[in-house]
């Protein structure tokens, strides 16, 4: 592996790379960044600054940081994995370095390489993003050796807060108020049941040295809390290296809700209000806002200003996150503090106009702070949306990968969203890192402004190759609860109790799905007959007559005829609808005028057996158009059979095996476990869906697996 | 008033042709009535009385075998010969041949068993508004099988097809050969396959496999260009189960022997299967949009919506970094074409090699690649042959051939040695040369030794042949080139860099004009188009000969 990595930086035709390269840059150095945004990150260009900065970090995060350093005028320094030589971070910076192959505990971890890649660049500071070493004492204290500057707080103020039993001793010191739970390690799965049961359930297992939801579980009872424990360390232990858990107690239908806050070396700091963060899955953020609809100007400004004193009294500086639950009564307890940039920090800067990662790098070059408290106010409304590789009809979100096959972003055709990502058509969503595809910002004046808004990205967002979750997404945003900001971390499982099953349509909404496929089928049809250097007879009739299967396999009778530049389409003998034909079938989003209204729809897919995907309103829907002489002679086709699957476990996604708990001939009881699958650092446990003997293994410890692929046969 | 009622009942069965309804038997006709004809003259009343018959022999026609056998028919989870047709065709566009012919056996009571048309329906319809001539196998009649009349109504639409330039399609449900009819049969497959023969090259032949086809009966689907079939209602095999088992004592089903899986993964033998019948008849319709009407036709064009010139950023990053790592080629042509709409053959057999048909600015083209996600894309016996009768369907069609190269080499070992690997590989060498269609390559990655020439290369004729920037067009890989050239040299690994570096990249055949251009990947549909355009009018001879030699 290494010796083609050499072989390509040596050979020639690594100047085509390069022309690649350049001819990239000049198309996002060259356009000027919108910061308009950023109305109280003035960029002053006399102001000293670092020559070149590193970014310890990929993906959009680091994308994120190399257009500040851009606007700035600081060199960049990407860092890269192999498998991501060719993508959007390494085009955008300045310089490239490749640091290790693919797994991060040998790139993005390992922290050798990229002591040796700030050397051989000579990077005067560097920024960790969020995740790998962004929260790593051992790697700030090292860069303070070197005499590289950490943009970021201190080693001192990572310690403090980055632990979780630490910060939460010093936040109780500070007056700030906490959940109640032990502010201790636990030590075995005996001593998580005696803590568990001191502070009485439900309780929360969660590592030490955790975030991002994983190492994180949430305990009902003696025999959850023993599985959370087990599952949470190992996970814990092969994402950050560092097992230690701790329990507290789990307060039911809290909100979410984090306070922003920036702060200088020279102790000036500021909030940057709040952000609603409730929407969350297996304790993993999907959909943020700020503002948050329930938090008032007092509330704020109490929650603020705890922050800030907890803050002081670690002494930190840069971008930081208090993250509170708060209950019904608006009351907050602390939860931690990341010392870090958040995933969400978009959606602060569209609120305050400030430019949190130009900030950090202010101070971390010992700049002072230029805006006080009271330059921040709260205009208008932004809403993020977590746009995932993920499979939103499996447990909200289970992982999945591909290539991009096609990829746009509704940046160029709508007003007031942006998009944070870090990829781009072609780019693979490897197993190796997080599934995230983008953050898809809208904001406006108001809430309900950035939510249409939303709808109308997420509808025209086209994202082909990979499997994701803007099903789930455009759901929620259309929501009556949401909508009217009447959330809680428990909302999907409130909402969704069996989980998401996608959008149900209406009557009518189910009509507009057939009549655009039958469009899209006749479309088809027509084009067939239009081959231009045969002799083809002319149709004798322009009208079909359709059948066409829903998404729930019910049989529609259509009729179809093209008039003119429309299509007129009747359904079941009774629904007319007149169809605009306005839009090729290359086209991946269809914008149609459909009776008096337009809809958008995006065309995933057509067969030439008739099937057709549609997604409409967020969600796919798969539909079958057939004629009325298939349709007649249907009857007597072969019934299918039907695969028995509760006597295979199947891989629900790519992922790699990192357990098998079972043997050949071992008789097992439903719910047992079989094996446990890792991807993108989840562990998710297989079980067996019903009772019965292993027939056959077919995978061991440490194999890569496909989605769908058998593992484990029953008898 | 008779007589409009006889027009009446004419234009009713003309409806009932049309529409095919032959559940719709009408049981008793009302014609004339004798009462009123005593002033009519014989010969008006002959007419009117043909007329009767007629109306009431294509209403007999209509039902084949007969209502329970059409109920046996469905039973099995197929449809009747007209029904079949009746999906393939356009609406209406349907014009039998030969409807009243029966046959002519006397013997064991043959005689008294006729029925019209005999056990095969023929004629000529439309596939989206283009000629095509079928036939297809009545089962409900004598199980399908083939007399002499059945021959003969086949023949019939062959030559016609043969003299107007029009594709036939073949549906074949037939038990074999009629044998009450003995050597008249076998005469009569004879007929089928000169024709087949003669047919070959100048019109597309397409057999449809959709349900027995055994004996001597499977060499006309052979000889065709391409042969589909229906997955379990289907098989195809020389001798069936009871002679095998009777000969070599093998116990095997039809579907083992002769099923779809065992001729589209294990022999070769068919090209394609589908889920059932409708779903073949409806992907058939498809298929036959990408080809030409005869040999006289240039490959078609049909609109389309994909621009020619889209730049495919995603072909900038399939090929990955490691030379050894797989990647799949399908997504490099499934990127590349119109629509990503590509009509694979064969796509279970020899996987390491990828052939169908696919459309470039409307164009039908025929792509030929190397998969390097099945053993690493080498070639060996079963893929050089299917890629072989893939490029000389396309030669003889007039569609262009585009190669997408990324091989090794050859499969090395006694199992492709003993089988004739030289032999086989050798077709596929022969077909690249012999066709004189426009022809494109890109080479993705590896273009490796004797099956870099293989491959479409310039030697080959080539019209335009680029190369990405991960080709290596070598002799072999550096490990093995270094073990030879510095055999027994201690710093092996730093001369195999040093081989790396000079032949691991495009440049040594770029330099000598053996690739035309090294190409961005993303820029390659945009390339391949507009030398479309500019090859459309290509122009090349092979020398005159009664036939070439191709080793078989």
């Amino acid at each position: 592996m290494q010796a083609n990595i050499f072989r390509v930086l040596l050979n020639a035709k690594n100047s085509y790379l390069l022309g690649n390269l350049a001819r990239y840059q000049s198309t996002v150095a060259g356009v000027p960044i919108d910061r308009s945004i950023y109305f109280l990150s003035k960029i002053d260009k006399d102001e000293p600054k670092f020559n070149k900065v590193l970014i310890a970090n990929r993906g959009e995060i680091a994308c994120r940081v190399i257009k500040s350093c851009k606007a700035m005028g600081i060199k960049s320094v990407a860092v890269h994995s192999d498998v991501d030589y060719n993508s959007l971070h390494v085009k955008m910076a300045d310089e490239a370095i490749c640091i290790g192959p693919a797994p991060s505990i040998k790139s993005y971890l390992n922290i050798d390489a990229i002591i040796e890649a700030i050397r051989q660049t000579k990077s005067e500071a560097v920024h960790p993003g969020y995740g790998f070493l962004s929260e790593n004492m051992e790697f700030a204290r090292r860069l303070a050796e070197m005499g590289v500057e950490f943009i970021g707080p201190s080693s001192k103020s990572i310690m403090a807060m980055g632990d979780k039993i630490m910060s939460k001793r010093i936040a109780k010191e500070a007056g700030v108020s906490i959940i109640p739970g032990f502010d201790g390690v636990i030590t075995s799965e005996e001593h998580c049941l005696q803590i568990a049961n001191q502070i009485t359930y439900p309780v929360m297992i969660k590592a030490s040295a955790g975030g991002g939801g994983k190492g994180m579980r949430i305990a009902w009872n003696d025999k959850e809390a023993i599985e959370g424990f087990r599952l949470s360390k190992s996970e814990a232990a092969s994402s950050f290296g560092d097992d230690r858990m701790l329990v507290e107690k789990f307060i039911d239908n809290p909100r979410h809700i984090e306070i922003q806050i920036l702060g200088d070396k020279h102790g000036n700091i500021v909030y940057l209000n709040e952000r609603e963060c409730s929407i969350q899955r297996r304790n993993q953020k999907v959909i943020e806002e700020a503002p948050s609809t329930f938090i008032d100007p007092e509330t704020r400004r109490k929650m603020g200003e705890e922050a800030i004193t907890l803050a002081r009294a670690v002494g930190y500086s840069s971008a930081g996150t208090c993250e509170f639950l708060v209950d019904s009564q608006r009351k907050f307890y602390f939860l931690e503090m990341n010392t870090r940039l958040q995933v969400e920090h978009p959606i602060s800067e569209c609120i305050t106009g400030v430019d949190i990662v130009q900030e950090m790098i202010r101070i971390a070059k010992g700049h002072k702070l230029k805006i006080s408290q009271d330059d921040i106010k709260v205009n208008g409304w932004a809403i993020e949306s977590r746009v995932y590789a993920e499979d939103p009809y499996k447990n909200f979100g289970l992982p999945s990968v591909g290539r991009l096959s096609s990829y746009k972003e509704p940046v160029r055709n709508i007003e007031n969203v942006r998009c944070d990502s870090g990829i781009e058509e072609g780019s693979e969503i490897s197993i190796y890192y997080d599934p995230m595809i983008c953050k898809l910002v809208t904001y406006g004046p108001d809430r309900q402004s950035a939510l249409d808004t939303m709808v109308q990205a997420l509808d025209n967002y086209v994202i082909r190759g990979v499997t994701n979750n803007i099903a789930l997404l455009r759901d929620i945003v259309t929501e009556e609860n949401f909508v009217k900001g009447d959330i809680t971390t428990k909302y999907l499982q409130k909402i969704y109790p069996d989980g998401f099953k996608g959008k149900s349509l209406t009557k009518e909404q189910t009509n507009n799905l057939l009549a655009i496929a039958a469009v899209v089928y006749s479309k088809e049809i027509l084009r067939s007959r239009t081959i231009k250097n045969s002799q083809v007879k002319s149709n004798p009739n322009s009208t079909f007559s359709l059948y066409i299967f829903d998404h729930s396999q019910v049989a529609h009778r259509c009729q179809i005829s093209k008039e003119g530049d429309k299509f007129v389409v009747t359904l079941d003998d009774v629904n007319s609808l007149t169809v605009s034909d306005s839009f090729s079938l290359f086209d991946e989003v269809i914008n149609a005028s459909l009776g008096d209204q337009n809809v958008t729809l995006q065309l995933i897919s057509k067969e030439v057996n008739g099937d057709i995907s549609l997604q409409y309103l967020g969600t796919k829907y798969k539909l079958r158009v057939m004629t009325e002489n298939s349709y007649d002679l249907l009857k007597y086709m072969p019934k299918k059979k039907q695969v028995d699957l509760s006597s295979v476990i199947i891989s629900p996604m790519p992922g790699i095996v990192k357990s098998v708990a079972v043997e050949v001939g071992q008789m097992i009881n439903e719910g047992g476990e079989i094996c446990t699958v890792e991807a993108m650092k989840m562990q998710n446990k297989l079980v067996a869906q019903r009772t019965g003997k292993v027939k056959k293994i077919n995978t061991k410890i440490g194999d890569q697996v496909d989605e769908g692929k058998v593992l484990v046969e029953l008898e | 008033m008779i007589i409009s009622q006889v027009i009446r009942n004419t234009l009713r069965s003309k409806y009932l042709a049309y529409t095919g309804l032959n559940s719709m038997k009408l049981s008793s006709v009302f014609i004339y009535n004798r009462n009123y004809t005593q002033g009519l003259s014989p010969s008006v009343i002959n007419s009117l009385k043909v007329k009767n018959d007629l109306k009431e022999k294509r209403d007999n026609a209509f039902m084949g075998g007969g209502q329970k056998r059409i109920e046996q028919q469905h039973k099995k989870g197929k449809l009747t010969a007209r029904e079949r047709i009746k999906l393939l065709l356009d609406e209406q566009s349907f014009v039998e041949y030969d409807a009243f012919m029966e046959h002519r056996c006397t013997d064991f009571g043959m005689n008294k068993e006729k029925y019209l048309g005999d056990s095969v329906v023929t004629g000529r319809g439309l596939i989206n508004g283009r000629t095509v001539f079928i036939f297809s196998q009545d089962f409900t009649v004598f199980g399908g099988s083939l007399s002499s009349v059945h021959a003969k109504k086949i023949c019939k639409i062959m030559d016609q097809a043969m003299v107007v330039g029009a594709p036939v399609i073949g549906l074949n449900d037939s038990g074999g050969a009629r044998i009450q009819e003995g050597v008249e049969s076998l005469a009569g497959y004879a007929d089928i396959f000169q024709r087949n023969v003669m047919a070959s090259g100048v019109i597309p032949q397409i057999s449809l496999i959709m349900g027995p086809c055994a004996g001597g009966a499977v060499y006309s689907p052979a000889l065709t260009d391409f042969t589909f079939m229906v997955n379990d209602t289907s098989y195809l095999f020389i001798t069936g189960p009871d002679v095998v088992k009777s000969v070599t004592g093998e116990n095997v089903t039809q579907q083992e022997l002769g099923g779809a899986k065992v001729h589209t993964q294990q022999s070769g033998v068919a090209h394609l299967a589908f889920e059932n019948d409708i779903d073949a008849l409806i992907r058939l319709r498809s298929f036959i949009n990408f080809l030409p009407q005869s040999n006289r036709d240039e490959a078609p064009i049909r609109t389309s919506d994909d621009p020619a010139d889209r730049i495919v950023l995603s072909l900038d990053q399939l090929v990955p970094l490691d030379n050894s790592a797989a990647y799949d080629m399908k997504e490099i042509i499934l990127a590349t074409v119109d629509e990503r709409d590509f009509f694979e053959i064969m796509s279970d057999y020899a996987k390491n090699m990828i052939v169908g048909f696919a459309r470039m600015n409307g164009r039908t083209v025929g792509i030929v690649a190397n998969q390097p996600k099945v053993a690493a894309g080498c070639l060996d016996i079963n893929s050089s042959v299917k890629g072989a009768r893939f490029v000389r369907f396309c030669d003889a069609f007039n569609i262009p051939i585009i190669t997408f190269v990324d091989v090794p080499g050859f499969l090395p070992g006694t199992a492709q040695e003993y089988h004739g690997i030289i032999r086989h590989g050798a077709k596929l060498l022969y077909a690249f040369a012999e066709a004189t269609v426009p022809k494109i390559t890109i080479i993705t990655r590896k273009a490796y030794g004797g099956a870099y020439d293989v491959m479409s290369s310039k030697h080959l004729r080539g019209d335009c042949n680029y190369a990405w920037p991960t080709a290596e067009v070598a002799v072999m890989g550096a490990q093995g080139a270094v073990k030879i050239i510095f055999k027994g040299n201690k710093d092996i690994n730093e001369k195999e860099a040093e081989y790396i570096e000079k032949f691991a990249n495009p440049f040594p055949a770029a330099s000598r004009g053996f690739v035309d251009d090294v190409i961005e990947p993303k820029m390659t549909r945009k390339i391949i188009c507009q030398d479309l355009d500019l090859l459309s009018t290509k122009k090349l001879k092979n020398p005159k000969k009664k036939h070439d030699n191709m080793p078989l």
